[in-house]
């Protein structure tokens, strides 16, 4: 039972050190395009570059509730603690990515919508998804017993996950909505949609690809780093405890 | 060699239905709280003549999903608490039956506070709730909203400050229920056609998540 849990620092991995390094300056590489290289917007003026954050965010958003989603799929069927750890360190930094996807299209809506926030479809199941997550987080602080907090928080996942599908769909499905689409043509009554034209495209796809990939999988092995550490010490007390 | 699965069910609905015959106490705690609801919202909104056909179908269902919350708390703790859930997973009975079999319990004690609350609300609303598509509709959504209830429900009996973490867990998941639900009983009562397109998304999501919940019961009882 008394298994050594290894509580001494691993040093990190040197790919995680590299992953961390090209996110880093990948971001900084961004926010130059966005900024600098991409044309300002005719119509909106500036408050338009913030757009180079904001749907990349939430793609952001959606692969780290991907892992989440995919990591309670694996726990339940294979019982390895590692896929959970993913699991949680995939809906926090879910989370943070999809604030920060709710404030700047909040930021941006102000001055193009005249207003911070509507009840539109697509704003509500992004905020109910946030909530959603919220909830995960919650719950799992509040189950004390290992083995259950790891089965409940992954069956929970999939649930959750409904509701990144449905904000990633809903602009499809409900038409009265004014939030703009960019691939494909914007509903009729879209306030403040714009061209995707190729200077757009320049300072959005690398900005894409970083948020896509780069920069969730970077935070979620650092998250999932942390989280074994913390497990490790949690055995560590309980042994203490018991001698 | 299992007991056969619709013999399970039964057996669990007969024995929550028989323990709520002689404690009443579920019933009469999630009815005496939609009866305050009702009243709480009448004066809380002012509900005149125009307002009530605007909100009548909000306070219809925030009702019935409040009143629920009690009643899947109670429900589960019940089992829990007395150790009869680890009895029931012990017994050589499949655990879709004990999920079929506590949801069909649940759905049916709320079922009766939906009806129940129709026809009050068509005397202190004067609005026409006794309408077949209405109840029909009210149903659906109490058997959609049950299922994922009782799944959670089940989780959050294991949690400390369970009564405040099931309405957290349970309530966003839960919205699209309510969103179909609310529109469906709002399209009807004020004529509206496309409340069949709402009840039709209503069933839809009810058959997803209830087969969601039969496929993942046994993840959550599991020791």
């Amino acid at each position: 039972m008394a298994k050594e849990v290894a509580f001494e620092a691993a040093p990190q991995p040197r790919l995680l050190r590299v992953l961390t390094a090209l996110t880093a300056l990948g971001f900084l590489a961004t926010l130059y395009l966005g900024l600098v290289v991409a044309g300002t917007d005719i119509e909106q003026g500036d408050i338009q570059r913030i757009f180079y954050i904001h749907m990349p965010s939430f793609f952001g958003a959606f692969t780290a509730f991907g892992a989440t989603v995919v990591g309670g799929l694996l726990y339940l069927a294979r019982k390895n603690d590692a896929w959970d750890r993913i699991a949680l360190a995939g809906a926090e930094v879910g989370l943070a990515f999809a604030l920060i996807n709710l404030l700047t299209g909040a930021i941006w809506a102000r001055p193009i919508w005249n207003t911070w926030w509507t009840w539109d479809p697509r704003l509500t199941s992004a905020a109910v998804m946030c909530l959603i997550y919220a909830a995960y987080l919650m719950l799992r602080a509040g189950i004390d017993d290992m083995s259950r907090k790891r089965n409940f928080m992954s069956v929970y996942g999939i649930f959750a996950f409904v509701s990144v599908l449905t904000t990633l769909f809903i602009i499809r499905i409900v038409p009265e909505t004014i939030h703009p689409v960019i691939v494909g043509a914007s509903p009729q009554n879209a306030q403040g949609s714009f061209e995707a034209t190729s200077g757009v495209v320049t300072a959005l796809a690398p900005s894409m690809l970083l948020w896509l990939t780069l920069m969730p999988i970077t935070l979620m092995w650092h998250r999932y780093r942390l989280e074994t550490r913390r497990e490790a010490l949690d055995q560590k007390m309980i042994q203490a405890l018991g001698d | 060699m299992t007991t056969p699965f619709l013999k399970c069910v039964l057996a669990i609905v007969a024995k929550d239905l028989r323990a709520e015959m002689r404690s009443r106490e579920l019933l009469s705690v999630m009815a005496l709280f939609a009866l305050l609801s009702i009243l709480v919202f009448s004066f809380a909104l002012e509900l005149d003549r125009a307002a009530r056909a605007e909100a009548v179908s909000g306070v219809l269902w925030v009702t019935l999903i409040f009143a629920s919350l009690l009643g899947l708390n109670r429900s589960l703790a019940q089992e829990s608490d007395q150790g009869n859930l680890d009895a029931l997973l012990l017994a050589p009975v499949s655990r879709s039956a004990i999920f079929v079999g506590k949801f069909a319990g649940n759905s049916i004690f709320t079922g009766i506070v939906g009806l129940l609350l129709l026809p009050l609300m068509t005397v202190l609303y004067s609005m026409q709730m006794l309408d077949i598509r209405v109840i029909f509709t009210t149903l659906v959504g109490i058997v959609g909203f049950c299922s994922i209830g009782t799944l959670l429900a089940t989780m959050t009996v294991h949690t400390r400050a369970r009564e405040a973490l099931l309405p957290i867990a349970l309530l966003p998941v839960a919205l699209p229920f309510l969103l179909t639900a609310v529109r469906a009983t709002k399209g009807v009562l004020n004529g509206a056609p496309d409340w069949q397109v709402w009840l039709q998304l209503l069933a839809g999501i009810t058959v997803i998540y209830v087969a969601l919940c039969l496929l993942l019961y046994g993840f959550v009882v599991e020791e």
